[in-house]
């Protein structure tokens, strides 16, 4: 599955999409920036709620496909630029976490 | 053996926002040179998690990485507070992060102890109210 074919699912939309046809394997979830580092795979989904400017480094370093943050959290313009900027996809999910994941689960 | 590429960056201690553009700039020297993907993320990560330390704890400091045929090391300096106690400092969960870099979703704890699992080979010289010198080696 590739982050746009995420970006369609129900109650999923891209807010920055660089790399839209990166693929994804596996999902990772957790809002401690380093225990995402420590933990996440490469071309993990990383689901979060944290919207600081950091996750963009995060994702970048750890090389996720992309950041999907629930509950409809929205970072601010700054973060998207520089996501754009830097090959980083980032999608918004309306749903918690709990049913954004439930959903992922068919895919990945 | 061939002399080693050399790239210093300086880390800017007073600007959280900015932390980790050191180690985006290694990341891209190395997908240049062609390095696997998994050992792009192994270096970027252990580089970017003492670049966080040196901008919490030290006000920044300084960052050198060599590329050797067969290893990468990062040393990262700063003249900083020190680490009083090292063997604490590198337990998982360990942490003197302030509250709000907390907020942020740092200050887990997890820094070092994730320098040391991304990277072969780790060592702290480190000397309270003098500074830290952190030398990490990724082989190739």
């Amino acid at each position: 599955m590739t982050v746009q074919t995420l970006a369609g699912l129900e109650g999923v939309r891209a807010l920055t999409c660089p790399e839209p046809e990166r693929e994804i394997r596996g999902v990772y979830i957790g809002d401690l920036l380093s225990w995402v580092m420590g933990r996440a795979e490469a071309d993990n989904v990383w689901i979060t709620i944290m919207t600081n400017i950091n996750i963009v480094a995060v994702a970048s370093l750890a090389d996720t496909s992309c950041i999907l943050l629930a509950e409809g959290v929205t970072p601010e313009q700054s973060v998207l630029d520089t996501a754009e900027a830097k090959g980083v996809n980032i999608l918004q999910s309306a749903k918690p976490i709990y049913e954004t994941a439930m959903q992922l689960r068919e895919f990945v | 053996m061939s002399e080693p590429l050399k790239f210093t960056y300086p880390v800017d201690g007073d600007n959280f926002t900015s932390a980790g553009q050191a180690s985006v700039q290694v990341k891209k020297v190395l997908r240049r040179l062609g390095l696997d993907p998994e050992t792009i993320r192994r270096v970027s990560i252990a580089m970017y998690e003492g670049e966080i330390n040196m901008v919490i704890h030290a006000g920044g400091g300084e960052a050198e990485v060599l590329i050797y045929e067969d290893n990468v090391q990062i040393i990262l300096r700063d003249k900083g507070p020190g680490i009083a106690d090292i063997e604490q400092a590198m337990q998982e969960g360990f942490s003197t992060a302030p509250d709000n870099i907390r907020s942020l979703g740092f200050g887990a704890g997890m820094g070092l102890p994730n320098m040391k699992r991304y990277t072969d080979d780790m060592r702290i010289e480190s000397e309270v109210g003098v500074g830290t010198t952190i030398t990490m080696r990724v082989d190739l």
